[in-house]
Order: C-alpha cells, then structure tokens, then sequence
C-alpha cells in the first residue's frame, strides 16, 4: 500500500454545453501503517484545469508533476498548431492528439501516469467529453468521472443523466453528485470549481461548496 | 553537384530547379478548375503504346483521402509514393483527414529542402492538389520543383500551359462556374491546347483525356 492520492471531478455535458466540476483542493494523504501518522489536509487552490483553446479544456490528474508537464505539453502544441496554420484543431482532433502522445509515451522508459477529461466545443459536432485513462484509452462518452470520486458518482449520473439536460439541469446534477460525495465519501472536499463551455467558449460558474462542509 | 549555384552580380540561379521545370513544359497537359460546387482536374494522357496493359484506373492522378477530403494529385514524373506519408501520419495523429494547405505545405517543403541540401537533384514535378476540407472548402493548388506554390481558381501545367492559362483567364467566371461547366470549359481548353487532329470527334485516337472531380469519378473517354 502506497500513499492514497484522493482527486476528484466530475463532469456532465448536456446536448448544449458541457459542465465539468472538479476539486478546489482536497487533497488528503494517507500512510500506509494502521495508526495514520500523518494527515495533512492542503486546501489550495490548484486549478486542475487547463485551457488547450478557446473552447477545449483539458483535466490532468495522477502524479504529481507529471500531470503539470504532460498538460503543458499537449497545451503549447495545441497552441503551436493554431500558430502555424491560423485555425484551431477540433476538439476529437485535439483529443486524439493527446491521447497518442500518451500512447508513445507509455510505452517508452517515461511513462506519464495521468488521467484526463477533455471538454470542448465543435463548431460542427457540437459539444463533446472524452475520457482518457493512464493507459491511453480513449472514450466519447456523455458523463466521466476519474478518481475514487468516480465510483459514487457514475452511478448517480446514470441515472439521472439524459442527452437533452438543460444548463441548469446539468449544474443540478452536478450538485447531486457532489452531494453524495458528501454524503459516502470518506474524504471531506471543501469545494469544487466548475466550468462551462458553450459555443461562446469557456466560462466559470461558481464554485460548488457541499452542504454542510466546513 | 557543381555548377548548381550560380551567382551572379544581380541574380543567384539555380540552373537544375529550372532545367526540372523547362523538362515539366514537355509533359503532358494537366489543367484544374475551381467551381463552386467541385474541383476538377482533367489530365491528357499519352498512350505510349498500344500493347501496354493498364493496370492504373489514371496513371497520373491519385486518390490520397477518402471520406471528405480527397487529394488528387497530377504527377509528372517521380514522386509516386512520397504524398501518401504525410497525409497518413497526420491521420495516424489526428484521426482526422489532413487539411489541403497542410498536406501541400509538407510536400513543398520536401521539394524545397532538395533544392538548398542534399547534393542531389531537385524532383522533376509539378502537382495540382484538389480538394476539400472543412476550413476553406473546395481547394486547388499547384506547386513545382522549386517547392513554391500557391492557391488557384484555375490553372494549367504541362505542354502548351501559358496557352491554356490565357485561354483560362479569359473564360473562367468568376463564382459562376458550376462542376459541369467547369468540365465543359476544360474540355474546350484541352481542345485547343493539345495536338487538335488527334483530339476530335471520331473514333480511334492516340490520346484519351482522363477527367475526375473531387466527388464524382467520371471516366470519360473522347473519342
């Protein structure tokens, strides 16, 4: 048993726009032996989010530092692309893009070892949420989740999901979820930030504090 | 290769990028136009002899793309496999096809590169590019040795092309040429510009002209 690393989203796109919701920090520690020594509670305000472009964000969680280097990357090539040839990549290209850099890296002497959501907007496709585990495995998919949070709040999604949620059903469902992580999960998570995209581009709503949270 | 760079006081040449592109004026006539609907490209081919078997649908224009981007290409002499490696590395990469400018830009860079290092002769090819992707529509673009290129409405490569491109000039309308008329308008081009007693209305003929669009594939034989 190593350290638990607790990093929770979630993420719900409706047929309009995409809202994605994560932890404002939260990240709690555990050793490994049966009398915890140390628990160290850092509420900070890291943001996990990255923005790729004006309408793709990109969610990296995992390891420390490889989360931060592996987003960077993908974000200045994206960047570089929109560069050299003045229009930006889709959000399927971009995805795909990511998720063969991590591919090629996986199986090198350095893997990353990341999570990720990517959320974007097509101009033509629409909105779109794509799911990419450690292992570069991507997915299309209408709602993700990573993290231990995933396994209490997939469940909640599947039920209550439908493709035609309104903005405001969505921010809803999102609140639902965070509840039940209230609720069931052992870790208490102060607060969530969440974003939006929609054909105007990225927007923050504001953050999503669990009733009863300190 | 001695002698590639000349420099003079006013002008530095390089003889071999204009010696590949003279040889270019000798090869069979290759004309594209852009309509609103489509792009085409009509290519003379020469029969060189009867008993050789056919084994290309078009031994000078290849299909790159499927599926919403096709770029088809007019070669002249030798760079048969070399567009299919950036286009497909651009779909390994990003599952999507290559847009026309990219994939044009990769293959003039090549072309380029071979006339500035390498010690060895530039590729003896001018391209017509036609096709289509979601950023700017119907495209068509020619690029020669030197590894230029540029974007066109219309335009013609090969033997007899400075009167195909004047005879362009005067009848291509601007904004107004729909696919069938483009075709008619290539036809009477060719017509003109390749030998004409070989190219007419009875049967057995030397030359065939080869024409595709870039959504319809037209076999059409004149005879």
């Amino acid at each position: 048993m190593g350290w638990i690393e607790i990093l929770d989203r979630a993420e719900v796109v409706t047929d309009k726009h995409h809202i994605r919701g994560s932890t404002g920090g939260g990240e709690i520690r555990r050793a490994p032996n049966l009398v915890p020594l140390r628990i160290t509670c850092l509420p900070n305000d890291q943001d996990k989010m990255f923005k790729l472009s004006d309408k793709i964000l990109l969610l990296c969680v995992g390891e420390a530092g490889d989360t931060v280097q592996f987003a960077e990357y993908i974000q200045k090539n994206i960047q570089l692309y929109k560069m050299r040839n003045g229009y930006e990549l889709s959000p399927k290209a971009a995805a795909n893009f990511t998720r063969k850099n991590l591919a090629d890296y996986l199986r090198s002497r350095t893997p990353y070892h990341v999570n990720l959501l990517l959320a974007g907007f097509d101009e033509t496709d629409g909105p779109g949420l794509y799911y990419m585990d450690h292992l570069s495995a991507l997915a299309k998919a209408p709602f993700a989740a990573h993290g231990y949070g995933a396994y209490l709040t997939l469940s909640i999604l599947d039920r209550y999901y439908r493709p035609d949620l309104t903005r405001d059903e969505a921010v809803d469902l999102l609140k639902k979820c965070i509840e039940e992580l209230n609720k069931r999960f052992i870790l208490n998570l102060p607060s969530f930030s969440v974003r939006l995209i929609d054909k105007e581009g990225i927007h923050d709503l504001e953050k999503l504090m669990p009733v009863g949270a300190k | 290769m001695s002698g590639k760079y000349v420099f003079s006081t006013s002008v530095c040449r390089l003889y071999q990028v204009e010696y590949a592109m003279e040889a270019i004026g000798h090869a069979g006539t290759c004309l594209g136009i852009l309509a609103n609907d489509g792009v085409l490209l009509a290519a003379e081919r020469r029969n060189i002899h009867k008993l050789l078997d056919e084994v290309f649908f078009s031994e000078k224009i290849y299909k790159l793309n499927e599926s919403k981007s096709r770029y088809i290409i007019y070669n002249i002499v030798e760079t048969y496999g070399i567009p299919f490696l950036p286009s497909h590395r651009y779909l390994l990469q990003y599952q999507e096809p290559i847009p026309c400018e990219q994939l044009v830009t990769a293959l003039c860079d090549i072309k380029q590169a071979y006339t500035q290092f390498g010690g060895k002769r530039p590729f003896g090819v001018s391209l017509l590019y036609m096709g289509w992707d979601k950023h700017y529509g119907f495209q068509l673009y020619q690029s020669d040795p030197s590894g230029n290129y540029g974007g066109w409405k219309a335009t013609c490569i090969g033997n007899n092309s400075a009167a195909a491109v004047s005879m362009l000039k005067q009848d291509f309308k601007e904004g107004e040429m729909s696919l069938s008329s483009a075709l008619a308008l290539a036809v009477k081009v060719l017509n003109k510009t390749m030998d004409v007693s070989k190219l007419s209305a009875e049967k057995g003929v030397y030359r065939d002209t080869c024409i595709q669009s870039a959504w319809s594939m037209q076999h059409m034989q004149q005879c």
